[in-house]
């Protein structure tokens, strides 16, 4: 079939401002965004930018905004799209050339929430033991891979990019209630500094925006009641 | 810029950020990725990591050893695997401690699946040894790694490409790499550097290999002299999704899925009537190839089914006798599935509309994996002739080395060990040496050939070749003459088209002309790695006349033992490729016959 791709453009080497670069490509329904993105760059424009490397949505290099909402190209097929595609880079994360941009402030927040089990105590020589359902407390966190999709779709960060963000959220999750885990009265106090969980309206653009199908929000909510339960 | 670090490490997978945690505890390290470190493709293996803790029923680190060796086709290194499937149940426990949520068991240990290989090796049995995190137990070690990096402080260069490895007078004094946001080159000044690029499978055209598994370390490693050990093998995964190659896990089957014909039969029954489909990887690959071959795939079409479905694994399970340690028959739900094995289900949901709670999964094998690489010892020190004489300051550790501990064929869940034992090894033989070694002065131009290769693909000028078009001629040619099956015809042909793409590759030329984040230069340069990485694989298997492990010569079909238990070793010369050999170690496991 047909697709009409419309790609925001912007090399600040070259470009006074951003355009958007019109493309025409056969393509199978069944093919990913991210095979129309290599098309045009293998076969029209070699000058085309984006990040990728897997190429089935475990990686996270790839978070764009496709047709108004944040997805990985690799895990979006063009069949539930139509036959016009518009794809811009993620709001709210300065714009290094095209498609990718500066992933640095993200970064910046994932690690000022710890981002790692903390745990002075002797370890056992075998392993720390966990019960089945301690395991699953922490189950659905576990599974984010820093792609940024959730936190560069709130309108909370849109708009005050100290916010830590949903990413960052998620991740302080996965340790706050992992039973091995000592660290969490640290780091709700973290995130219940002004720009942590609270900047959270819950808009649930996260929630719809996470290629894992993370319960995003769900996670942020448990936080803010964690906080609140230990008196914060 | 010259940057001086006692030691860079290149590449951010497993293998590298072990590394880097056991290095930079004493020596000033860097690491220097291509990718962010999260993105490496460590993160997309899924179905576990094989230690003989015995969580479930007994098992052994020696019967884990011999799995491997049998495993490999006798090509192993004897010691190299025995230290990896020791070492093994105490860097589980290690992963443990860093915080990696396995999955557990009804008693709060870390829960282990069957997996293809891993065997009882009194009853030849399938064994529960592979540790597990759901389906995405190497997006669970990736990440444990790189928060125990950020805990430890570890300097990341993210998005460097490391593009040449600088050597003079046979010391390793450093690498050049690009800075692919500004495109600037950086000379890093050290005494030691570990390469741990990951593998090449994108040198074929279906391949559950990420778009950077480019060959980087091979060619690199290559164009400054070093030996390539064993390239003729890389495996095929038996079971990728369709067309597109996207692997679905081993541990599909060691939940107690099943693979099935056009016919609607169970065919590993006829291939390995002991372990079925839980033989080892070339095994399956093989056979649904001969399948596909005689006739036997779904609709006549090339690929089979691989079905998990709670009706179907559980008639099996009863036909077999499966029992749970209680003595129950063992059962699957639909719920295991989606517990168990969550990402595939949204894998295939997602990009083939099927959903392998109620319907077979279309698979056919996919290329994976390799076993050969750079030649290092058991410390990762690069070793460059059959003395195994170390390059001194040079390491290599994960997919990209070769130990050797996957001989022939690599055991399903023996790569997340090779990353984090040789990984961790490498990390403290680099503090050793750092320790005990100056810095020797650079070379004066370090970057020169890196400049040159970069001119020559940015500058030329209406270059009549498009680098996607070699790259798919390539990746097809290596499909079709050095895939599954192999003889002499179809190799010498894919021989002739490589050496005939490295012709045209002289003029390809590219659009971006630009300096910042400029990856059509440097897909172009992968490319050239590639070719590289893909002419050294077809010329050795050219040159082995027998088969063996995940290497199969249809003109050879028989292991050959008296002229081939021997290591290959690949020089490429003034364009040349010089072939020679070395000993495997054999210790305690003489070759005999190969039946699962």
């Amino acid at each position: 079939m047909k697709v009409r791709l419309k790609i925001r453009r912007f090399n600040p080497e070259t470009d006074k401002k951003p355009w958007w670069g019109k493309y025409e490509i056969e393509a199978e329904p069944t093919d990913r965004v991210l095979d129309a993105l290599h098309y045009v760059k293998w076969y029209q424009d070699g000058t085309l930018t984006l990040r990728r490397s897997c190429a089935h949505g475990i990686c996270g290099s790839d978070a764009m905004r496709i047709n108004g909402r944040n997805r990985l190209a690799c895990k979006v097929l063009i069949k539930d799209l139509g036959r016009t595609i518009t794809v811009e880079p993620i709001l709210g994360l300065p714009v290094i050339k095209d498609l990718v941009v500066d992933m640095e402030p993200f970064m910046d927040h994932y690690r000022s929430i710890m981002p790692y089990l903390v745990n002075d105590e002797p370890a056992p020589v075998t392993e720390r033991l966990q019960t089945i359902e301690d395991r699953e407390r922490f189950d659905d966190t576990t599974k984010c891979i820093l792609c940024a999709a959730c936190t560069t779709s709130c309108p909370a960060f849109w708009a005050k990019g100290e916010y830590v963000g949903p990413a960052a959220i998620v991740q302080a999750h996965r340790f706050i209630f992992d039973s091995r885990d000592r660290a969490g009265q640290e780091r709700l106090n973290i995130l219940a500094a002004k720009d942590g969980v609270w900047r959270c309206r819950t808009i649930y653009n996260c929630t719809e925006a996470c290629p894992r199908d993370i319960q995003v929000t769900q996670a942020i909510a448990e936080v803010k009641r964690e906080m609140l339960l230990r008196g914060f | 810029m010259v940057h001086k670090y006692d030691a860079v490490i290149v590449g951010a997978g497993g293998a590298g950020l072990m590394a880097a945690l056991y290095a930079s505890k004493g020596a000033r390290t860097a690491v220097l990725s291509k990718l962010y470190p999260t993105r490496s493709h460590t993160g997309t293996a899924q179905g576990g990591m094989g230690a003989a803790l015995g969580n479930h029923e007994e098992d052994h680190p020696e019967w884990h050893t011999f799995d491997t060796i049998k495993g490999s086709d006798y090509l192993a290194d004897q010691d190299a695997a025995r230290i990896m499937c020791y070492e093994s149940v105490d860097i589980v426990y290690e992963l443990e401690h860093m915080g990696l949520p396995f999955n557990r068991t009804e008693e709060g240990k870390i829960a282990q699946r069957p997996f293809g290989g891993h065997t009882n090796n009194v009853t030849k049995k399938p064994v529960r040894r592979a540790c597990y995190a759901a389906d995405r137990t190497g997006h669970m070690i990736l990440q444990t790694l790189y928060q125990q990096c950020i805990k430890q402080n570890v300097t990341f260069f993210d998005e460097f490409q490391v593009l040449d490895v600088v050597i003079e007078d046979g010391v390793a004094r450093g690498v050049v790499a690009l800075e692919i946001a500004t495109g600037e080159l950086h000379v890093f000044h050290t005494k030691a550097a570990l390469l741990a690029t990951g593998g090449w499978g994108k040198v074929w055209s279906v391949t559950s290999n990420a778009h950077s598994l480019t060959g980087d370390g091979p060619a690199i490693a290559a164009r400054r002299g070093i030996p390539l050990e064993d390239m003729e093998f890389f495996q095929f995964h038996p079971t990728g999704i369709y067309k597109m190659g996207i692997l679905i896990t081993e541990g599909v089957r060691g939940e107690g899925g099943v693979l099935i014909n056009g016919e609607g039969e169970r065919f590993m029954e006829r291939y390995a009537p002991t372990i079925k489909d839980l033989a080892s990887r070339d095994v399956v690959s093989r056979a649904i190839y001969l399948e596909l071959r005689d006739g036997r795939g779904i609709d006549g079409k090339d690929y089979v089914y691989l079905d998990v479905r709670p009706e179907t694994v559980n008639k099996y399970f009863d036909k077999d006798g499966i029992k749970n340690p209680d003595g129950s028959p063992r059962r699957i739900t639909r719920d295991d599935i989606e517990k168990k094995l969550p990402d595939i289900a949204d894998f295939t949901r997602t990009y083939l509309g099927v959903d392998p709670v109620t319907q077979p999964m279309p698979i056919q094998p996919t290329a994976h994996y390799a076993m050969g690489g750079i030649p290092t010892d058991i410390w990762g020190r690069v070793v460059v002739d059959d003395k195994n004489t170390v390059l001194p300051g040079l390491y290599a550790a994960g997919e990209v080395a070769c130990v050797s501990v996957h001989g022939a064929n690599r055991l399903g869940t023996n790569s997340l060990l090779d990353i984090n034992v040789f990984g961790k090894r490498s990390g403290m033989d680099v503090v050793r040496y750092c320790q005990q070694n100056e810095f020797l002065p650079l070379p004066k131009e370090p970057a020169a050939f890196v400049r040159e290769q970069l001119e020559a693909l940015r500058d030329r000028q209406n270059g009549r070749e498009r680098p996607a078009d070699i790259r798919l001629q390539m990746q097809k040619a290596m499909m079709d003459y050095v895939g599954v099956f192999r003889e002499e015809a179809g190799l010498r042909k894919a021989v002739g088209i490589l050496r005939d793409l490295q012709e045209r590759y002289q003029h390809i030329s590219i659009d971006d002309k630009g300096a910042r984040f400029n990856t059509d230069l440097l897909e172009a340069w992968e490319l050239g790695a590639l070719l590289d990485t893909a002419e050294v694989t077809a010329v050795a298997a050219l040159n082995r006349t027998e088969s063996r492990g995940g290497h199969c010569r249809e003109d050879y079909p028989k292991r050959d033992d008296d002229n081939w238990l021997k290591h290959s070793l690949a020089w490429c010369r003034d364009g040349r490729i010089e072939l020679g050999s070395k000993p495997v170690t054999i210790i305690d496991y003489q070759p005999k016959e190969r039946v699962y």
